[in-house]
Protein backbone atom coordinates (compact mmCIF):
# COMPACT_ATOMS: atom_id res chain seq x y z
CA UNK A 1 0.00 0.00 0.00
CA UNK A 2 1.28 3.45 -0.91
CA UNK A 3 -1.01 6.22 0.23
CA UNK A 4 -1.20 9.36 -1.81
CA UNK A 5 -3.07 12.61 -2.13
CA UNK A 6 -4.52 14.42 -5.08
CA UNK A 7 -6.01 17.90 -5.14
CA UNK A 8 -8.23 18.93 -8.02
CA UNK A 9 -7.53 22.64 -8.30
CA UNK A 10 -10.49 23.05 -10.66
CA UNK A 11 -12.73 22.24 -7.71
CA UNK A 12 -10.94 24.04 -4.88
CA UNK A 13 -12.68 27.31 -4.02
CA UNK A 14 -10.28 28.46 -1.31
CA UNK A 15 -12.71 28.09 1.61
CA UNK A 16 -9.85 27.00 3.88
CA UNK A 17 -12.08 24.39 5.50
CA UNK A 18 -9.25 21.85 5.13
CA UNK A 19 -6.83 24.26 6.80
CA UNK A 20 -9.07 24.70 9.83
CA UNK A 21 -9.94 21.01 10.06
CA UNK A 22 -6.23 20.17 10.07
CA UNK A 23 -5.53 22.76 12.77
CA UNK A 24 -8.29 21.38 14.99
CA UNK A 25 -7.60 17.71 14.39
CA UNK A 26 -3.87 17.95 15.01
CA UNK A 27 -3.91 20.80 17.53
CA UNK A 28 -1.48 22.74 15.39
CA UNK A 29 -0.24 25.71 17.46
CA UNK A 30 -0.73 29.34 16.56
CA UNK A 31 1.68 30.69 13.93
CA UNK A 32 2.27 27.26 12.38
CA UNK A 33 0.43 25.26 9.74
CA UNK A 34 0.52 21.70 8.47
CA UNK A 35 -1.80 22.56 5.62
CA UNK A 36 -2.57 25.92 4.15
CA UNK A 37 -4.34 27.32 1.11
CA UNK A 38 -2.41 29.95 -0.79
CA UNK A 39 -4.22 32.57 -2.86
CA UNK A 40 -2.44 33.91 -5.90
CA UNK A 41 -4.01 36.61 -8.09
CA UNK A 42 -3.06 36.47 -11.75
CA UNK A 43 -3.29 39.04 -14.52
CA UNK A 44 -4.05 42.73 -14.77
CA UNK A 45 -7.44 44.29 -14.05
CA UNK A 46 -10.01 43.64 -15.52
CA UNK A 47 -8.49 40.40 -16.88
CA UNK A 48 -7.75 38.83 -13.52
CA UNK A 49 -8.42 35.58 -11.72
CA UNK A 50 -7.67 34.16 -8.31
CA UNK A 51 -6.10 30.73 -7.84
CA UNK A 52 -6.26 28.59 -4.70
CA UNK A 53 -3.60 26.01 -3.88
CA UNK A 54 -3.71 23.76 -0.81
CA UNK A 55 -0.12 23.08 0.26
CA UNK A 56 0.93 20.30 2.62
CA UNK A 57 3.70 17.71 3.03
CA UNK A 58 4.17 15.79 -0.22
CA UNK A 59 5.11 12.50 1.50
CA UNK A 60 7.89 12.01 -1.02
CA UNK A 61 9.02 8.56 -1.99
CA UNK A 62 12.58 9.92 -1.88
CA UNK A 63 12.13 12.30 1.04
CA UNK A 64 15.00 14.74 1.74
CA UNK A 65 13.70 15.27 5.28
CA UNK A 66 13.91 11.56 6.07
CA UNK A 67 17.40 11.40 4.60
CA UNK A 68 18.82 14.33 6.56
CA UNK A 69 17.20 13.54 9.93
CA UNK A 70 20.08 12.46 12.20
CA UNK A 71 17.93 10.45 14.59
CA UNK A 72 15.29 8.93 12.27
CA UNK A 73 12.60 11.05 13.91
CA UNK A 74 11.29 11.38 10.36
CA UNK A 75 10.62 7.92 9.06
CA UNK A 76 8.52 6.03 6.54
CA UNK A 77 5.48 4.03 7.56
CA UNK A 78 4.72 0.88 5.60
CA UNK A 79 1.84 2.66 3.88
CA UNK A 80 4.22 5.29 2.45
CA UNK A 81 3.41 8.05 4.92
CA UNK A 82 6.43 10.06 6.06
CA UNK A 83 5.75 10.21 9.77
CA UNK A 84 7.48 12.04 12.60
CA UNK A 85 8.38 10.96 16.11
CA UNK A 86 8.38 14.18 18.11
CA UNK A 87 9.84 12.49 21.17
CA UNK A 88 12.96 11.58 19.25
CA UNK A 89 13.46 14.86 17.35
CA UNK A 90 16.43 16.94 18.54
CA UNK A 91 15.28 20.12 16.77
CA UNK A 92 18.27 20.52 14.48
CA UNK A 93 15.92 21.86 11.77
CA UNK A 94 17.81 19.95 9.09
CA UNK A 95 14.47 18.73 7.76
CA UNK A 96 13.16 22.29 7.57
CA UNK A 97 16.21 23.21 5.52
CA UNK A 98 15.98 20.12 3.34
CA UNK A 99 12.29 20.15 2.45
CA UNK A 100 11.90 21.84 -0.95
CA UNK A 101 8.20 22.41 -0.28
CA UNK A 102 8.51 24.37 2.97
CA UNK A 103 6.19 21.82 4.56
CA UNK A 104 7.99 21.34 7.87
CA UNK A 105 7.93 23.72 10.82
CA UNK A 106 9.31 23.82 14.34
CA UNK A 107 6.44 23.49 16.79
CA UNK A 108 6.79 26.48 19.16
CA UNK A 109 5.32 24.47 22.05
CA UNK A 110 7.43 21.32 21.81
CA UNK A 111 10.42 22.85 19.97
CA UNK A 112 10.48 19.87 17.65
CA UNK A 113 9.87 19.49 13.93
CA UNK A 114 6.33 18.79 12.80
CA UNK A 115 4.38 18.48 9.59
CA UNK A 116 1.37 16.90 7.90
CA UNK A 117 1.26 13.16 8.51
CA UNK A 118 -1.76 12.55 6.25
CA UNK A 119 -3.48 12.17 9.64
CA UNK A 120 -1.67 8.86 10.19
CA UNK A 121 -3.54 8.35 13.46
CA UNK A 122 -6.90 8.58 11.65
CA UNK A 123 -5.70 6.43 8.77
CA UNK A 124 -4.64 3.76 11.28
CA UNK A 125 -8.29 3.70 12.42
CA UNK A 126 -9.55 3.43 8.82
CA UNK A 127 -10.67 7.05 8.76
CA UNK A 128 -9.93 9.64 6.11
CA UNK A 129 -7.61 12.58 6.90
CA UNK A 130 -9.44 15.50 8.50
CA UNK A 131 -8.91 17.77 5.50
CA UNK A 132 -10.56 15.25 3.16
CA UNK A 133 -13.61 15.03 5.37
CA UNK A 134 -13.88 18.81 5.67
CA UNK A 135 -13.65 19.62 1.95
CA UNK A 136 -17.14 20.65 0.76
CA UNK A 137 -16.39 20.00 -2.92
CA UNK A 138 -14.32 16.81 -2.64
CA UNK A 139 -11.28 18.51 -4.12
CA UNK A 140 -9.06 16.42 -1.83
CA UNK A 141 -8.79 12.81 -2.94
CA UNK A 142 -6.90 10.40 -0.74
CA UNK A 143 -6.18 6.73 -1.19
CA UNK A 144 -3.93 3.85 -2.13
CA UNK A 145 -1.84 4.55 -5.22
CA UNK A 146 -1.04 0.84 -5.55
CA UNK A 147 -4.71 -0.10 -5.82
CA UNK A 148 -5.98 0.55 -9.38
CA UNK A 149 -9.57 0.58 -8.09
CA UNK A 150 -9.00 3.29 -5.48
CA UNK A 151 -10.52 6.72 -6.07
CA UNK A 152 -7.14 8.35 -6.39
CA UNK A 153 -5.86 5.83 -8.95
CA UNK A 154 -9.04 6.22 -11.01
CA UNK A 155 -8.76 10.01 -10.81
CA UNK A 156 -5.15 9.87 -11.97
CA UNK A 157 -6.06 7.57 -14.86
CA UNK A 158 -8.98 9.79 -15.86
CA UNK A 159 -6.85 12.94 -15.82
CA UNK A 160 -3.71 11.59 -17.44
CA UNK A 161 -1.86 14.41 -19.11
CA UNK A 162 -3.11 16.94 -16.59
CA UNK A 163 -1.47 15.65 -13.42
CA UNK A 164 1.27 17.71 -11.82
CA UNK A 165 3.57 17.51 -8.82
CA UNK A 166 5.46 20.34 -7.19
CA UNK A 167 9.13 20.75 -8.17
CA UNK A 168 9.55 17.47 -10.07
CA UNK A 169 13.15 18.48 -10.86
CA UNK A 170 14.11 17.83 -7.23
CA UNK A 171 13.74 14.08 -7.74
CA UNK A 172 11.73 13.61 -4.57
CA UNK A 173 8.88 11.66 -6.24
CA UNK A 174 6.04 13.25 -4.28
CA UNK A 175 3.02 11.15 -3.37
CA UNK A 176 0.94 14.29 -3.68
CA UNK A 177 -0.57 15.26 -6.99
CA UNK A 178 -2.49 18.15 -8.43
CA UNK A 179 -4.99 18.29 -11.27
CA UNK A 180 -5.26 21.61 -13.06
CA UNK A 181 -2.12 23.04 -11.55
CA UNK A 182 0.30 25.30 -13.35
CA UNK A 183 3.34 27.44 -12.96
CA UNK A 184 1.57 30.07 -10.88
CA UNK A 185 -0.05 27.62 -8.49
CA UNK A 186 2.84 25.19 -8.02
CA UNK A 187 6.01 27.24 -8.55
CA UNK A 188 6.64 29.75 -5.73
CA UNK A 189 9.04 31.67 -7.93
CA UNK A 190 6.31 32.40 -10.48
CA UNK A 191 4.51 34.91 -8.28
CA UNK A 192 5.43 38.10 -6.47
CA UNK A 193 5.36 37.89 -2.70
CA UNK A 194 5.10 41.54 -1.75
CA UNK A 195 6.45 42.21 1.72
CA UNK A 196 3.73 43.22 4.14
CA UNK A 197 0.83 43.06 1.68
CA UNK A 198 -1.78 40.40 2.22
CA UNK A 199 -5.58 40.39 2.43
CA UNK A 200 -5.95 40.19 6.19
CA UNK A 201 -2.60 41.04 7.74
CA UNK A 202 0.84 42.34 6.92
CA UNK A 203 2.94 39.59 8.51
CA UNK A 204 5.03 37.87 5.86
CA UNK A 205 7.57 36.00 8.00
CA UNK A 206 7.62 34.57 11.50
CA UNK A 207 10.55 33.30 13.59
CA UNK A 208 11.14 29.57 13.32
CA UNK A 209 9.95 27.78 16.46
CA UNK A 210 9.05 31.11 18.03
CA UNK A 211 12.66 32.21 18.47
CA UNK A 212 16.08 32.42 16.74
CA UNK B 1 12.55 31.41 -18.74
CA UNK B 2 14.20 33.45 -16.01
CA UNK B 3 12.37 34.30 -12.82
CA UNK B 4 11.82 37.96 -13.69
CA UNK B 5 10.46 36.95 -17.10
CA UNK B 6 7.98 34.51 -15.53
CA UNK B 7 6.86 37.20 -13.11
CA UNK B 8 6.42 39.71 -15.90
CA UNK B 9 4.48 37.18 -17.97
CA UNK B 10 2.11 36.03 -15.24
CA UNK B 11 1.83 39.23 -13.24
CA UNK B 12 0.93 36.92 -10.38
CA UNK B 13 0.84 38.14 -6.79
CA UNK B 14 0.40 36.16 -3.58
CA UNK B 15 -2.59 37.87 -2.01
CA UNK B 16 -3.31 35.56 0.90
CA UNK B 17 -0.95 33.14 2.56
CA UNK B 18 0.34 32.26 5.97
CA UNK B 19 3.51 33.87 7.23
CA UNK B 20 6.44 31.89 5.92
CA UNK B 21 9.29 30.88 8.25
CA UNK B 22 12.13 33.31 8.78
CA UNK B 23 15.76 32.24 9.13
CA UNK B 24 16.00 28.55 10.01
CA UNK B 25 19.74 28.30 10.55
CA UNK B 26 20.87 31.63 12.06
CA UNK B 27 24.29 33.17 12.80
CA UNK B 28 24.96 30.39 15.31
CA UNK B 29 25.54 28.08 12.36
CA UNK B 30 27.92 30.63 10.81
CA UNK B 31 30.00 30.55 14.00
CA UNK B 32 29.80 26.76 13.89
CA UNK B 33 31.34 26.63 10.39
CA UNK B 34 33.86 29.40 11.06
CA UNK B 35 35.15 27.83 14.28
CA UNK B 36 35.34 24.37 12.73
CA UNK B 37 37.42 25.76 9.87
CA UNK B 38 39.95 27.12 12.35
CA UNK B 39 39.85 24.01 14.55
CA UNK B 40 40.69 21.68 11.67
CA UNK B 41 42.76 24.18 9.69
CA UNK B 42 45.41 24.65 12.39
CA UNK B 43 45.86 20.86 12.47
CA UNK B 44 46.47 20.84 8.70
CA UNK B 45 49.01 23.61 9.11
CA UNK B 46 50.80 21.97 12.04
CA UNK B 47 51.13 18.82 9.94
CA UNK B 48 52.57 20.88 7.07
CA UNK B 49 54.96 22.87 9.26
CA UNK B 50 56.31 19.78 11.01
CA UNK B 51 57.35 18.48 7.61
CA UNK B 52 58.62 21.67 6.03
CA UNK B 53 60.06 23.47 9.07
CA UNK B 54 60.30 20.79 11.79
CA UNK B 55 62.67 22.66 14.10
CA UNK B 56 60.66 25.88 14.17
CA UNK B 57 57.33 24.07 14.46
CA UNK B 58 58.45 21.74 17.23
CA UNK B 59 57.37 24.09 19.99
CA UNK B 60 53.97 24.62 18.39
CA UNK B 61 52.73 21.09 18.99
CA UNK B 62 50.95 21.80 22.26
CA UNK B 63 49.75 25.39 21.56
CA UNK B 64 48.26 24.31 18.23
CA UNK B 65 46.48 21.38 19.86
CA UNK B 66 45.02 23.72 22.47
CA UNK B 67 43.83 26.15 19.79
CA UNK B 68 42.21 23.30 17.90
CA UNK B 69 40.51 22.01 21.07
CA UNK B 70 39.18 25.49 21.86
CA UNK B 71 37.77 26.13 18.38
CA UNK B 72 36.32 22.65 17.99
CA UNK B 73 34.55 23.19 21.29
CA UNK B 74 33.24 26.55 20.10
CA UNK B 75 31.95 24.70 17.04
CA UNK B 76 30.30 22.05 19.23
CA UNK B 77 28.88 24.59 21.65
CA UNK B 78 27.25 26.63 18.91
CA UNK B 79 25.96 23.46 17.24
CA UNK B 80 24.31 22.57 20.53
CA UNK B 81 23.02 26.10 21.03
CA UNK B 82 21.35 25.98 17.64
CA UNK B 83 19.37 22.85 18.48
CA UNK B 84 15.80 23.45 19.56
CA UNK B 85 16.12 20.43 21.88
CA UNK B 86 19.78 20.54 22.96
CA UNK B 87 19.28 18.10 25.84
CA UNK B 88 18.35 15.41 23.33
CA UNK B 89 21.72 15.60 21.59
CA UNK B 90 22.50 12.13 22.92
CA UNK B 91 19.84 10.73 20.55
CA UNK B 92 22.43 11.11 17.77
CA UNK B 93 24.51 8.39 19.40
CA UNK B 94 21.68 6.10 20.50
CA UNK B 95 19.21 6.48 17.60
CA UNK B 96 21.63 7.19 14.74
CA UNK B 97 20.49 7.52 11.15
CA UNK B 98 23.53 6.67 9.10
CA UNK B 99 22.27 8.28 5.88
CA UNK B 100 22.42 11.67 7.56
CA UNK B 101 25.54 13.79 7.25
CA UNK B 102 24.64 15.29 10.64
CA UNK B 103 24.98 11.89 12.33
CA UNK B 104 28.22 10.97 10.60
CA UNK B 105 29.61 14.43 11.26
CA UNK B 106 28.72 14.30 14.96
CA UNK B 107 30.40 10.93 15.33
CA UNK B 108 33.54 12.05 13.49
CA UNK B 109 33.73 15.31 15.43
CA UNK B 110 33.47 13.35 18.70
CA UNK B 111 36.30 11.06 17.64
CA UNK B 112 38.28 14.11 16.52
CA UNK B 113 37.88 15.73 19.95
CA UNK B 114 39.05 12.51 21.62
CA UNK B 115 42.15 12.42 19.43
CA UNK B 116 42.87 16.08 20.12
CA UNK B 117 42.90 15.36 23.85
CA UNK B 118 45.24 12.45 23.13
CA UNK B 119 47.54 14.87 21.27
CA UNK B 120 47.41 17.24 24.23
CA UNK B 121 48.31 14.37 26.55
CA UNK B 122 51.20 13.27 24.35
CA UNK B 123 52.61 16.77 24.00
CA UNK B 124 52.01 18.20 27.48
CA UNK B 125 52.05 15.27 29.90
CA UNK B 126 54.03 12.54 28.17
CA UNK B 127 56.17 14.87 26.05
CA UNK B 128 56.53 12.15 23.41
CA UNK B 129 57.05 13.90 20.07
CA UNK B 130 57.36 10.67 18.07
CA UNK B 131 53.99 9.38 19.30
CA UNK B 132 52.53 12.87 18.83
CA UNK B 133 53.64 13.03 15.19
CA UNK B 134 52.32 9.54 14.46
CA UNK B 135 48.96 10.40 16.03
CA UNK B 136 48.92 13.76 14.27
CA UNK B 137 48.99 11.99 10.91
CA UNK B 138 45.74 10.20 11.77
CA UNK B 139 44.22 13.35 13.25
CA UNK B 140 45.06 15.24 10.05
CA UNK B 141 43.44 12.53 7.94
CA UNK B 142 40.32 12.63 10.14
CA UNK B 143 40.29 16.44 10.00
CA UNK B 144 39.52 16.21 6.26
CA UNK B 145 36.07 14.55 6.60
CA UNK B 146 35.37 16.58 9.75
CA UNK B 147 35.90 19.68 7.63
CA UNK B 148 33.90 18.33 4.70
CA UNK B 149 30.85 16.91 6.44
CA UNK B 150 29.16 20.31 6.68
CA UNK B 151 29.36 20.49 2.88
CA UNK B 152 27.66 17.10 2.71
CA UNK B 153 25.03 18.32 5.15
CA UNK B 154 24.39 21.45 3.10
CA UNK B 155 24.14 19.35 -0.02
CA UNK B 156 21.54 17.13 1.65
CA UNK B 157 19.41 20.27 1.90
CA UNK B 158 17.54 19.52 -1.31
CA UNK B 159 15.64 22.77 -0.93
CA UNK B 160 18.76 24.93 -1.16
CA UNK B 161 19.89 24.67 -4.77
CA UNK B 162 22.78 27.07 -4.20
CA UNK B 163 24.67 24.56 -2.05
CA UNK B 164 26.10 21.97 -4.42
CA UNK B 165 28.40 19.27 -3.12
CA UNK B 166 31.58 19.60 -5.23
CA UNK B 167 31.71 23.36 -4.77
CA UNK B 168 30.79 23.39 -1.09
CA UNK B 169 33.33 20.70 -0.24
CA UNK B 170 36.04 22.68 -2.04
CA UNK B 171 34.95 25.82 -0.20
CA UNK B 172 35.05 24.04 3.16
CA UNK B 173 38.54 22.67 2.69
CA UNK B 174 39.77 26.02 1.35
CA UNK B 175 38.19 27.78 4.35
CA UNK B 176 40.09 25.43 6.67
CA UNK B 177 43.37 26.08 4.83
CA UNK B 178 42.76 29.84 4.81
CA UNK B 179 41.79 30.13 8.46
CA UNK B 180 44.34 27.54 9.61
CA UNK B 181 47.23 29.31 7.90
CA UNK B 182 45.98 32.71 9.10
CA UNK B 183 45.71 31.54 12.69
CA UNK B 184 49.16 29.90 12.58
CA UNK B 185 50.73 33.12 11.29
CA UNK B 186 49.35 34.83 14.39
CA UNK B 187 50.11 31.93 16.73
CA UNK B 188 53.66 31.46 15.40
CA UNK B 189 54.88 34.69 16.98
CA UNK B 190 58.62 34.59 17.53
CA UNK B 191 58.70 30.78 17.35
CA UNK B 192 58.25 30.68 13.59
CA UNK B 193 60.85 32.29 11.37
CA UNK B 194 60.04 34.38 8.31
CA UNK B 195 60.49 31.42 5.94
CA UNK B 196 57.91 29.34 7.78
CA UNK B 197 55.53 32.28 7.85
CA UNK B 198 56.14 32.80 4.16
CA UNK B 199 55.03 29.19 3.58
CA UNK B 200 51.87 29.89 5.56
CA UNK B 201 51.41 33.08 3.56
CA UNK B 202 51.52 31.08 0.32
CA UNK B 203 48.84 28.71 1.65
CA UNK B 204 46.74 31.67 2.77
CA UNK B 205 47.12 33.51 -0.51
CA UNK B 206 46.41 30.49 -2.71
CA UNK B 207 43.38 29.37 -0.71
CA UNK B 208 42.04 32.93 -0.78
CA UNK B 209 42.53 33.03 -4.55
CA UNK B 210 40.84 29.66 -5.08
CA UNK B 211 37.91 30.51 -2.81
CA UNK B 212 37.40 33.86 -4.49
CA UNK B 213 37.52 32.20 -7.90
CA UNK B 214 34.87 29.67 -6.84
CA UNK B 215 32.56 32.35 -5.46
CA UNK B 216 32.92 34.43 -8.60
CA UNK B 217 32.28 31.36 -10.76
CA UNK B 218 29.07 30.70 -8.84
CA UNK B 219 28.15 34.37 -8.98
CA UNK B 220 28.52 34.52 -12.74
CA UNK B 221 27.65 31.02 -13.94
CA UNK B 222 25.24 29.82 -11.22
CA UNK B 223 22.25 31.70 -12.63
CA UNK B 224 22.83 30.06 -16.02
CA UNK B 225 22.16 26.64 -14.51
CA UNK B 226 19.14 26.85 -12.27
CA UNK B 227 16.17 29.15 -11.75
CA UNK B 228 16.45 28.91 -7.95
CA UNK B 229 20.15 29.74 -7.93
CA UNK B 230 19.44 32.79 -10.09
CA UNK B 231 16.74 33.90 -7.66
CA UNK B 232 18.98 33.36 -4.62
CA UNK B 233 21.90 35.24 -6.13
CA UNK B 234 19.63 38.25 -6.66
CA UNK B 235 19.98 38.79 -2.89
CA UNK B 236 23.66 39.66 -3.38
CA UNK B 237 23.24 41.69 -6.54
CA UNK B 238 22.11 45.30 -7.06
CA UNK B 239 20.09 46.48 -4.08
CA UNK B 240 19.90 42.97 -2.60
CA UNK B 241 19.82 42.73 1.21
CA UNK B 242 23.18 40.95 1.36
CA UNK B 243 25.02 42.71 -1.49
CA UNK B 244 27.14 44.89 0.79
CA UNK B 245 28.00 42.07 3.18
CA UNK B 246 28.86 39.75 0.29
CA UNK B 247 31.34 42.16 -1.31
CA UNK B 248 32.71 43.24 2.06
CA UNK B 249 33.37 39.58 2.80
CA UNK B 250 35.04 38.98 -0.56
CA UNK B 251 37.33 41.98 -0.06
CA UNK B 252 38.15 41.35 3.58
CA UNK B 253 38.53 37.57 3.36
CA UNK B 254 40.17 37.20 -0.01
CA UNK B 255 41.15 40.25 -2.05
CA UNK B 256 42.85 42.33 0.65
CA UNK B 257 44.71 39.36 2.18
CA UNK B 258 46.00 38.44 -1.30
CA UNK B 259 47.20 42.01 -1.77
CA UNK B 260 48.76 42.13 1.69
CA UNK B 261 50.59 38.85 1.10
CA UNK B 262 52.09 40.20 -2.11
CA UNK B 263 53.12 43.36 -0.26
CA UNK B 264 54.60 41.37 2.62
CA UNK B 265 56.66 39.26 0.22
CA UNK B 266 57.92 42.38 -1.54
CA UNK B 267 58.82 44.14 1.70
CA UNK B 268 59.55 41.01 3.79
CA UNK B 269 57.21 42.44 6.39
CA UNK B 270 55.73 40.11 8.99
CA UNK B 271 53.38 42.85 10.18
CA UNK B 272 51.64 43.02 6.81
CA UNK B 273 51.40 39.22 6.82
CA UNK B 274 49.71 39.36 10.22
CA UNK B 275 47.32 42.00 8.90
CA UNK B 276 46.44 39.64 6.04
CA UNK B 277 45.79 36.88 8.58
CA UNK B 278 43.49 39.05 10.73
CA UNK B 279 41.55 40.22 7.67
CA UNK B 280 41.17 36.64 6.39
CA UNK B 281 39.82 35.38 9.70
CA UNK B 282 37.33 38.24 10.05
CA UNK B 283 36.28 38.13 6.41
CA UNK B 284 35.71 34.39 6.43
CA UNK B 285 32.90 34.86 8.95
CA UNK B 286 31.19 37.37 6.66
CA UNK B 287 31.56 35.17 3.59
CA UNK B 288 30.21 32.10 5.39
CA UNK B 289 27.32 34.08 6.85
CA UNK B 290 26.16 35.47 3.52
CA UNK B 291 26.29 32.05 1.85
CA UNK B 292 24.34 30.54 4.74
CA UNK B 293 21.65 33.21 4.78
CA UNK B 294 20.76 33.91 1.17
CA UNK B 295 19.18 30.55 0.27
CA UNK B 296 17.00 30.88 3.35
CA UNK B 297 15.43 34.09 2.05
CA UNK B 298 13.77 32.31 -0.86
CA UNK B 299 10.15 31.22 -0.27
CA UNK B 300 9.89 27.45 -0.70
CA UNK B 301 6.16 27.29 -1.28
Amino acid sequence: MQLGFLVDLHLCMGCKGCEIACKVENEVPLSTWRLRVKYVDVGTFPETRRTFTPLRCNHCENAPCERICPVSALHYLENGIVNIDKERCIGCAGCVMACPYGAIYIDPQTQTADKCTYCAHRVASSMMPACVVACPVQANIFGDLDDPMSNISKYITKNQGNIQVRKPEKGTNPHHYYVGGGNVTLNPLASHRIEGHSLFNNITTLPVGGHH
Amino acid sequence: MAVHEILAATNAVVTLDVAIPGTVWPWLVTVNMWAKSIGTGVIFMLFLLLRKHPEQAASLRFPTTVVSIIFIHIFLLFTLADLHQPFRMWHIFFYPHLNSAITIGAWMATLFVGLLFLLAFLSFIKKDNVAFDKTLTWVTILAIPVTLYTAALMSQCTARELWQMPTESAQMILAALLSGSAFMILLGGSKLGYEAKKTLGVVLGLSAFMSFTLYMAEYIFGPMKAEEVAAVLEYIKGDGPYTVMFWLGQWVAYLLPMLFILLSRASKSESILKLAAIFALAGLWLVKHVWLMIPQLLPMS
